[in-house]
C-alpha cells in the first residue's frame, strides 16, 4: 500500500475525519428537520445541534460528588473512540492510509470500548436511572454486536477482505449483480443501526421519560462539556451507520481516486445519500411506535437472521461450484 | 462468484426471499399475519416457477405458475382467513416456547439442508441447481413448524408451506413434475384445505379449543 506513506493521503484522512465530525450534528438536524415535517410542526432549524453544542461548551460541568474519575474520563474516551470509528471508513474516498491502517473489526472494536465506557460512566454516580440505562445498553449491544459482525462478515466474504475500503472497491469493480446475500446483510444492517444509534423503535432520543429511556439515562448526570461530548458522540455513531450503509451498499459515487473532481463529486454523492437516509429514518420515526424493551431481544433477532441468511445465501447461492 | 444472466440472478433473490418467509412463518405468533406471510410465499414461489419457464422456456411452467398463485396465493389464504375469522380467531395469539431456539434451530436446519444437497449439486442440472438446498430448507421449516407449533390452523400453514418447497424443488430439480401429478398434488392441497377447514370445526367442538396439546391431555385423563 503506497499510500500509508504519502503525506498527502494522510492530509486527506485527516481532513475526512474533520468533516465526519463536523458534518455528524447536520445529519441529526436534518433528521430533526424531516421528523417535524412530516408531524406538521416547523421544528428546530437545521443548525440547532451546532447552536447546542456551541452553549454546553460554553458551560459549566458539575460533576458529582460520588464520581470517580472514570466519570471524568469518559465523556474523552468516549468521544476519541467514536472519532477514530470515524475515522476507519469511507467517507468521500476510498485508498486512504487510515482505512488501510485498520480494519472493519477494529471499527466494531472501537465502538464496543466506547460503550463499555458509556455504560461504565452510567454506573459510576451510583443513581438509579444511570445503571438502568447502562443495564440496558448492555442488553442491546449485546445482542446487536452478533448481528451486525455476521451482516459485514456476509460482505467480507464476497469481497475476501475485512478492510472496510478494499469492499467498497470490490463493489465498485466487480459487475453489476443482485446478491441475495447483499440484501439480507442490508437489512440485518439497518435493524442494527437503528438499534445501536437508541432511535425508536429501540430507544427515543427525544424524550427523557424515566421508564423508556437507554441513552439518555447513561448520561443523565453529565452537564456541560462532557454532555456535550456525549451528544456529539451519539450523533457521531448515528452519522457512522449511515455512511456504513451508504457507502457499503450503495458505493456509488465515491472518489476512488485521489483528485479534486473525483472528491467533489464523492463529497456530493455521500451527502445526497445521507440526505436520503435521513429522510428514512425520519419516515420509519415517525410511522413506527417505540416497542417495549422486551420486545427487543426478538426485534435483534429478527437481525440476526437477517444476517445468517445473508451468509448462508452468500454461501449457498451465490459460491456455487 | 457464478456468472448468472439476469433471470437467474433474479429467481436466487427470490428463493431467498421464499426461505425467508418460511421463517417469517415460523416466528409468526398472530394467525391472521402468518395467513398473510403464507400468501406472499405462494405468489413468491408461483414467480420463481414463471421466472425458470422463461430461463429455460418451459412453456408448461407457466401453467404451474398460475395454478399456484391461484392456489396458494389466493385461494387457500382466503379460505384459511375465512375459517379464522368463523372460529374467531382473529386476534389469536400463540406463545411459542423458546422463539430464538427456534429461529436458531431453523438456521441449523438451513445448514443441514445446504450439506445434504451438496452432493446432488454436484451432479450439476441446470444454473438454478443452487436453489435446491433451499427449497429442502423450507420443506424442513415446514416440518419444524408442525412440530413447534400447538395451534391446529398454524400446524396446517407449516404443511402448506412444505408443499411450497416441495414444489419449488421440483421445479429446480427437473423442471417441474409431469402435468399430471401436478396437477394431482395441486387438487390434493385444495382437498386438504377444505378437510382441514372440517377437522377444525370437529376438534373445537370436541375440545372447545384449537390447541392441539389439549387433546392428549383429555386422552390421558381418561386413561387415568
Amino acid at each position: 500500500m503506497d499510500s500509508v506513506l504519502s503525506p498527502a493521503a494522510w492530509l486527506l484522512a485527516g481532513i475526512q475525519a474533520l468533516l465526519f465530525t463536523l458534518a455528524a450534528p447536520l445529519l441529526s438536524g436534518w433528521v430533526k428537520k424531516v421528523k417535524s415535517r412530516l408531524q406538521n410542526r416547523r421544528g428546530p432549524p437545521l443548525l440547532q445541534p451546532y447552536q447546542n453544542l456551541w452553549k454546553l461548551f460554553g458551560k459549566e460541568a458539575l460533576v458529582a460528588h460520588t464520581a470517580s474519575p472514570v466519570f471524568r474520563a469518559a465523556p474523552y474516551i468516549v468521544f476519541s473512540s467514536t472519532w477514530l470509528a470515524a475515522s476507519v471508513i469511507p467517507l468521500i474516498a476510498t485508498k486512504l492510509p487510515t482505512a488501510a491502517v485498520a480494519d472493519v473489526i477494529v471499527l466494531v472494536g472501537f465502538l464496543a470500548l466506547g460503550r463499555f465506557f458509556l455504560a461504565l460512566a452510567g454506573m459510576d454516580v451510583g443513581t438509579a436511572f444511570g445503571g438502568m440505562g447502562s443495564s440496558r445498553e448492555t442488553l442491546i449491544a449485546a445482542l446487536a454486536e452478533p448481528a451486525m459482525l455476521m451482516a459485514i462478515f456476509t460482505l467480507t466474504m464476497t469481497a475476501h477482505t475485512t478492510n472496510l475500503s478494499s469492499v467498497v472497491d470490490h463493489t465498485l469493480e466487480s459487475s453489476y449483480s443482485l446478491r441475495p446475500s447483499f440484501l439480507f446483510a442490508l437489512g440485518a444492517m439497518l435493524l442494527v443501526a437503528v438499534a445501536e444509534t437508541g432511535r425508536i423503535p429501540v430507544d427515543n432520543p427525544a424524550t427523557h421519560l424515566e421508564l423508556t429511556m437507554v441513552h439518555e439515562a447513561m448520561i443523565l448526570e453529565y452537564s456541560g462539556r462532557h454532555l456535550a461530548l456525549m451528544e456529539w458522540a451519539a450523533q457521531l455513531k448515528l452519522m457512522i451507520y449511515g455512511v456504513l450503509i451508504a457507502n457499503v451498499f450503495f458505493p456509488w459515487g465515491i472518489a476512488t481516486e485521489l483528485n479534486l473532481g473525483s472528491l467533489a463529486i464523492g463529497l456530493a454523492a455521500i451527502t445526497s445519500k445521507l440526505a436520503v437516509l435521513g429522510i428514512a429514518l425520519a419516515v420509519s420515526e415517525t410511522v413506527l411506535a417505540k416497542m417495549r424493551l422486551f420486545r427487543v431481544p426478538e426485534y435483534l433477532n429478527l437481525a440476526l437472521l437477517l444476517a445468517l441468511l445473508g451468509i448462508f445465501s452468500h454461501v449457498i447461492l451465490e459460491v456455487g461450484a | 462468484m457464478l456468472q448468472l444472466s439476469l433471470t437467474e440472478q433474479i429467481v436466487s433473490v427470490l428463493s431467498a426471499v421464499v426461505l425467508f418467509s418460511s421463517f417469517a412463518l415460523l416466528a409468526q405468533v398472530r394467525l391472521v399475519a402468518a395467513v398473510h406471510a403464507f400468501a406472499w410465499q405462494g405468489a413468491l414461489v408461483a414467480a420463481v416457477t414463471a421466472l425458470m419457464a422463461t430461463v429455460g422456456s418451459e412453456p408448461h411452467l407457466y401453467f404451474s405458475a398460475v395454478l399456484t398463485l391461484g392456489l396458494k396465493a389466493l385461494l387457500i389464504p382466503w379460505m384459511l382467513h375465512r375459517l379464522i375469522r368463523r372460529l374467531a380467531l382473529d386476534r389469536h395469539v400463540e406463545t411459542i416456547p423458546y422463539p430464538a431456539l427456534v429461529i436458531l434451530f431453523g438456521a441449523g436446519l438451513v445448514l443441514f439442508s445446504y450439506w445434504v444437497v451438496l452432493p446432488i449439486e454436484r451432479l450439476g442440472f441446470a444454473a438454478t441447481r443452487n436453489v435446491i438446498a433451499l427449497t429442502l430448507a423450507v420443506v424442513l421449516l415446514g416440518l419444524l413448524m408442525m412440530v413447534v407449533r400447538r395451534q391446529v390452523v398454524s400446524q396446517v400453514i407449516g404443511f402448506m408451506s412444505m408443499e411450497n418447497g416441495l414444489f419449488l424443488a421440483a421445479v429446480a430439480a427437473t423442471k417441474g413434475m409431469p402435468m399430471v401429478v401436478e396437477l394431482g398434488v395441486a387438487f390434493d392441497v385444495l382437498v386438504a384445505a377444505v378437510l382441514f377447514g372440517v377437522f377444525f370445526l370437529q376438534i373445537r367442538e370436541s375440545i372447545d379449543s384449537l390447541d392441539v396439546d389439549r387433546l392428549n391431555r383429555l386422552t390421558e385423563a381418561e386413561t387415568e
